[in-house]
């Protein structure tokens, strides 16, 4: 892909994220916080590459170093959103 | 080159966590929503691990090497390690909290996106960014120093956010004469060394690029005080979000991409609305130094003016005699951990036949929502749950407006009083309440604001002076009797 098509990718995210998140109910920005981060740990395909890349040394452990970093984060990050959104009952479910 | 279908997997993992985000408009489809999350994340790791292998050509899957496998076994390893960790932590955290565990979160982040960064500078074929003269695509040279930066910073702020909240640093602000200018200076310095590192690509300026990224990024946290944190993980959740944009565009990767531009809004936003909620700009949030000691005269606490001291049993028959109770939560109910016993209280007083409701500011606490986890952690039904502008015309009617642990936002000189530093702050409107029950540790203490608040000493008000939680117990007995 050249640098254009990823650009546009880009911008039309951006745009696509300004209007779900305004849709978030505040009730919920917490728990939108926590699946964020853990969502952003998607950066985990990058120290995978990097991990599974042969010809580098350092830059295979660097990125297993990563992959634990970004690994704490997406499962910590699911589960605690898992937990608290668990907690929000309405009042007929009681 | 990756195989079309790896292409399309990304893309579903990007549209897969659109989704996840979109579930939370409201609680019903939210649990939906963070499988969704989860399901896009496994498509991405996936996709990834399989495609690393050599894919002969004119086939879909690769053929692994026992090589491949050794190296698959590691990565294997390392996810169950940073796994077993994460599920550990969020099983075990309180959820008051949150605030800290999520800002711990965004370092980790932060530093993921660094080490990234540098594995791709070290290693430039794997990522595919090499030319063939050898050297490093230069617009890729920009993606990964900008990437490396804004990693950097994400995790030296979040780290010292994590020490803030956590309470292992002091929540007041720490200020360095001629901060401004030694954090402008910095900021141009790493955009300077992100240009000349594309036409030097030595160790030492990537190296220099991180080490004032990790600096700027502490010299930016701590002049920010206790309270404007909820607009610092904001941030900080922004940053995260583009520290993996500027990742994906290094590696072309659509699902990094699209979750970054995702993550980067809603942190982005969440800091609007947080300003917002506080009639500040972004701007002075950052520069720091709001909530520092207060300024002589107008600042302290004018104990001599008459207030009224209640009981727990003043309160308790009051509100048993009510119609309709507000419930106003605050950050000292955080801290005293008192959402159980005042849910307690709660179901008593409709068992009275009170209609009972919580109304909750946008800044209450310390990261947007932490008052909607906690109530909703003790168990409060979210429908009895409302924001200030859903609730705020209902003061007029309210028999009892009950305050716990909050202060700046009750705080009607921030209609009235020009002069007053939290002036333009929508605050809810406690004082058409016809009573006014406000818990406080003591009177000698002021919001954070530093200002004084006129509903201490109203007509109408009882202060309710004690430990948040002992008060709310004392009331429950009261109520019991």
């Amino acid at each position: 892909m050249d640098f254009i098509s990823i650009l546009s990718i880009f911008v039309m995210a951006c745009f696509v994220g300004y209007y779900v998140v305004w849709s978030v109910t505040p009730a919920l920005h917490t728990p939108l916080m926590a699946v964020t981060n853990a969502i952003s740990s998607v950066i985990i395909v990058g120290a995978l590459v990097a991990s599974a890349a042969t010809g580098g040394h350092a830059s295979s452990w660097l990125g297993l170093l990563a992959v634990v970093f970004a690994s704490i984060n997406i499962f910590g990050g699911f589960a605690v959103t898992a937990r608290m959104l668990a907690m929000y009952k309405s009042k007929k479910k009681g | 080159m990756l195989p079309a279908w790896a292409l399309i997997a990304y893309l579903a993992s990007g549209v897969l966590f659109i989704l996840a985000l979109r579930g939370l408009s409201s609680p019903a489809t939210s649990r939906k929503g963070n499988s969704y999350g989860m399901a896009g994340m496994a498509i991405a790791v996936m996709t990834t691990m399989v495609t690393q292998a050599p894919i002969p050509e004119g086939n879909w899957w690769p053929r692994p090497t026992p090589e491949d496998l050794v190296i698959l076994g590691k990565i294997v390893v390392a996810i169950a390690i940073g796994g077993v960790i994460g599920v550990t932590i969020a099983r075990r955290i309180a959820m008051t909290d949150m605030p800290q565990l999520v800002a711990a979160f965004h370092s980790l982040v932060g530093l993921a996106a660094v080490l990234v960064g540098l594995a791709a500078y070290l290693n430039p074929e794997a990522f595919g960014i090499l030319l063939p003269t050898g050297v490093i695509n230069p617009v890729s040279k920009i993606e990964l120093g900008l990437g490396i930066a804004i990693g950097a910073i994400t995790f030296s702020g979040s780290v010292i956010a994590f020490a803030k909240l956590n309470g292992n640093m002091s929540g007041s602000p720490i200020m360095l004469p001629g901060r401004h200018v030694i954090n402008l200076g910095t900021l141009v310095a790493i955009l300077a060394l992100v240009a000349y590192f594309t036409q030097n690509e030595a160790l030492w300026v990537i190296v220099a690029i991180t080490v004032l990224s990790f600096a700027i990024g502490f010299l930016l946290i701590i002049p920010i005080g206790g309270a404007d944190m909820p607009v610092v993980v904001s941030m900080l959740n922004s940053y995260s979000g583009w520290a993996a944009a500027a990742m994906g565009f290094t590696l072309h990767n659509t699902a990094m991409i699209i979750t970054g531009a995702l993550v980067g809004s809603s942190g982005a936003i969440l800091s609007y609305i947080m300003c917002k909620a506080m009639n500040r700009s972004f701007v002075s949030v950052i520069a720091g130094g709001f909530g520092a000691a207060p300024e002589a005269g107008g600042g302290a606490a004018r104990t001599d003016r008459p207030w009224k001291r209640g009981s727990a049993e003043d309160a308790a028959f009051l509100m048993k005699e009510a119609e309709n109770v507000i419930i106003i939560p605050g950050y000292g109910m955080a801290v005293a951990q008192a959402q159980h016993v005042l849910r307690e209280m709660g179901d008593q007083l409709k068992k009275h036949g009170v209609n009972v409701k919580y109304a909750i500011h946008p800044v209450a606490g310390r990261m947007p929502g932490h008052m909607n986890v906690l109530l909703a952690e003790a168990n409060v039904p979210y429908d009895e749950v409302f924001e200030l502008e859903d609730i705020n015309g209902e003061f007029a009617q309210a028999d009892v407006a009950f305050v716990i642990g909050a202060n700046d936002v009750v705080n009607p000189a921030a209609k009235t009083d020009k002069s007053s530093p939290i002036y333009g702050m929508p605050v809810f409107d406690v004082d058409k309440a016809k009573t006014i029950f406000f818990i406080k540790r003591s009177m000698g203490g002021v919001g954070y604001a530093g200002v004084d608040n006129d509903v201490f000493y109203m007509d109408q008000t009882m202060m309710l002076l004690a430990d948040a939680k002992k008060m709310v117990e004392d009331i429950n007995k009261a109520l019991a009797d």
